[in-house]
């Protein structure tokens, strides 16, 4: 029966773990929107989209090795860059689109963002703060580029070449206009850290930000 | 080469459209035979069914023995009982295209105004969308309102195209693969090639060679030999040969062959005794005919705007003939419409055949897709069947 098969493969996802800042993340999308997951890695969101809340959850994600297991396991998924491929979509085509732990990774965070909230009514992005107490000791202290483990490859080789901080999304926010839905520090485990009506504290503890963007 | 005789006509299962059939050109078939073989059963929804595709030298027998080499089918390794075209799950449908020479109507078949001599030469031109339409024929027969899947590689990767974007309410999902919305200059300039070798073989006869009991079959190999290069890789071409001569330790000059020569000859002449001449020309002019943006102002979104079907593109990296340039730039129409699209370039160094070879990545892929589309569909798992 096809509800059974349905049901089964629910139950069969919901045993499945998953990152617990996409676990935040897929709380704050509506049931059944049109989702789009950029660097969607293996397909996990967006299975977990369309298996738990009917969603229409496609993905884009740039290493091959990725977007094929993802579309070996049944998951919308292409291959592309966010840097250059956002374009060929269409004005408003989803709900939601998504980028975590990317942005600082991307070559041009603002065209990014724009293509972001061109092609979606909100834009859910995630990054890792740089303005955690623990870098900034690292470099105040050792006088050197801060190793965690999220900023863990050397200053010569890292993907991240554009990393900022809490504070720094928020002035970007207000210099492009946009309206920070929400927003949430996260600790290094994913889960949800309690400074959410202080940015300052935010950006010394959280480990992560994850803002909700609407266009004004 | 020595002479060889036509091919032997065959009985092929074949369904009959006494209605005939208006083509692009504008002319009338007025009778159409659509041959075909299908593999699995069809469920009671008729939901379960899908089509697949062949591409220019290919036939119905995807999955079977074929009735003149012998042979195992062209995609044996992907269609049957527990592989990625799961034929416990599914029902098969595979033609053979108008134009081709397994049975379909095409220039082998009787003249419309002189029954007692075939098409020949003088068979109208049929394009990739005439293929399509006499699928639909076929599908309909069935019973059929929307195929689970179209899927195909190279040629057949058009006809997927087509029928998506001629019939998109009745295509679920659509798997077109190692193909491309259109022939580039220098896909056409190889056909050209092959076209022009069959000309120039004296028993050609204008396209009747049927007259004199011959076939072109000389002028036939050459096209299928310089075909075949734009199917392998160079790489492949050096793993399989590399310089090595066929019996022979050093080159004399005299007689020696280096082993990809003799290979490519095996190639031709295995060829010429199973496919027409006529089909050859006949469906080499579809494909380089074929351009899904030409009638839509080269705006190749709009063949696809609106479209519910799911997509699953695949390229391969060392494919020159249809390169992955090609594929994103369906990719990149696709959504322009926002359509759901997945899309992959498999890692493989054996170019344009990599399609019809065991690629592990590729047959993952294409289970997947099909096993999420189903999933999508509602179609009920195999062992609930």
């Amino acid at each position: 029966m096809p509800d059974g098969s349905l049901r089964a493969s629910r139950q069969a996802h919901a045993a499945h773990h998953m990152r617990v800042d996409l676990q935040l993340i897929a709380d704050l999308v509506k049931p059944g929107s049109r989702v789009l997951d950029i660097g969607c890695g293996d397909g996990a969101l967006i299975g977990h989209l369309f298996h738990t809340r009917g969603c229409d959850a496609r993905g884009l994600e740039l290493d091959m090795a990725l977007v094929t297991r993802a579309v070996a396991h049944g998951l919308p998924v292409m291959q592309g860059d966010a840097d250059t491929d956002l374009v060929y979509y269409p004005d408003q085509a989803f709900d939601y689109v998504v980028l975590t732990r990317t942005l600082q990774a991307v070559e041009r965070p603002l065209e990014v963002l724009q293509q972001m909230l061109r092609i979606s009514t909100r834009a859910i992005v995630s990054f890792p703060n740089f303005g955690h107490w623990y870098l900034r000791a690292q470099l105040l202290l050792g006088g050197r580029m801060p190793m965690t483990k999220s900023w863990n490859r050397m200053w010569y080789e890292t993907p991240n070449i554009h990393p900022c901080t809490i504070q720094d999304f928020f002035d970007l926010c207000k210099a492009e206009g946009y309206v920070v839905e929400q927003w949430l520090a996260l600790d290094d485990e994913g889960h949800r850290a309690p400074w959410r009506r202080f940015p300052q504290l935010a950006n010394l503890f959280g480990e992560q930000g994850l803002f909700v963007l609407r266009r004004r | 080469m020595d002479q060889i005789e036509p091919f032997a006509e065959i009985t092929h299962q074949a369904v009959v459209f006494p209605e005939g059939m208006a083509l692009d050109c504008g002319r009338m078939l007025r009778q159409v035979t659509v041959a075909y073989r299908t593999y699995g059963s069809l469920n009671a929804e008729r939901s379960n069914a899908i089509l697949i595709c062949h591409a220019l030298t290919g036939d119905q027998y995807a999955a079977d023995t074929h009735p003149l080499t012998g042979r195992a089918g062209w995609w044996a390794n992907l269609v049957g009982p527990g592989l990625p075209i799961d034929t416990d799950r599914f029902f098969v449908i595979c033609t053979n295209v108008l134009g081709g020479c397994m049975g379909s109507t095409g220039p082998r078949s009787p003249h419309d105004d002189k029954p007692h001599e075939p098409w020949g030469h003088d068979f109208p031109p049929v394009t990739i969308r005439d293929m399509v339409r006499a699928q639909k024929k076929l599908v309909d027969h069935f019973g059929i309102s929307q195929l689970f899947a179209v899927i195909g590689g190279s040629m057949g990767g058009m006809q997927v195209l087509e029928w998506a974007a001629t019939y998109p309410e009745a295509v679920f999902a659509a798997v077109p693969i190692a193909s491309g919305a259109h022939h580039s200059a220098q896909n056409i300039a190889y056909n050209e090639v092959g076209r022009q070798a069959i000309f120039a073989d004296p028993d050609f006869n204008n396209g009747e060679y049927w007259r004199l009991g011959v076939i072109p079959a000389r002028g036939l190999a050459v096209a299928r030999m310089v075909a075949h290069i734009t199917y392998l890789s160079e790489a492949a071409l050096t793993r399989k040969f590399g310089r090595r001569l066929r019996d022979a330790s050093s080159l004399t000059l005299l007689d020696d062959k280096f082993e990809v020569e003799s290979y490519l000859q095996y190639q031709g002449s295995a060829f010429v005794r199973r496919f027409d001449a006529n089909s050859y020309l006949s469906i080499t002019r579809a494909m380089d005919f074929f351009d899904l943006a030409f009638d839509r102002d080269g705006d190749l979104s709009r063949a696809f705007a609106g479209t519910r079907t799911r997509f699953c593109l695949v390229s391969f990296s060392s494919d020159w003939l249809f390169p992955t340039k090609a594929t994103r730039e369906v990719v990149n129409a696709l959504i322009r419409g926002a359509a759901n699209v997945s899309f992959v370039e498999i890692m493989s160094d054996k170019g344009h055949d990599a399609f019809l070879l065991d690629e592990p990545d590729f047959h993952r892929t294409l289970a997947g897709f099909i096993a999420g589309c189903a999933d999508h569909r509602g179609l009920p798992h195999k062992e609930t069947v």
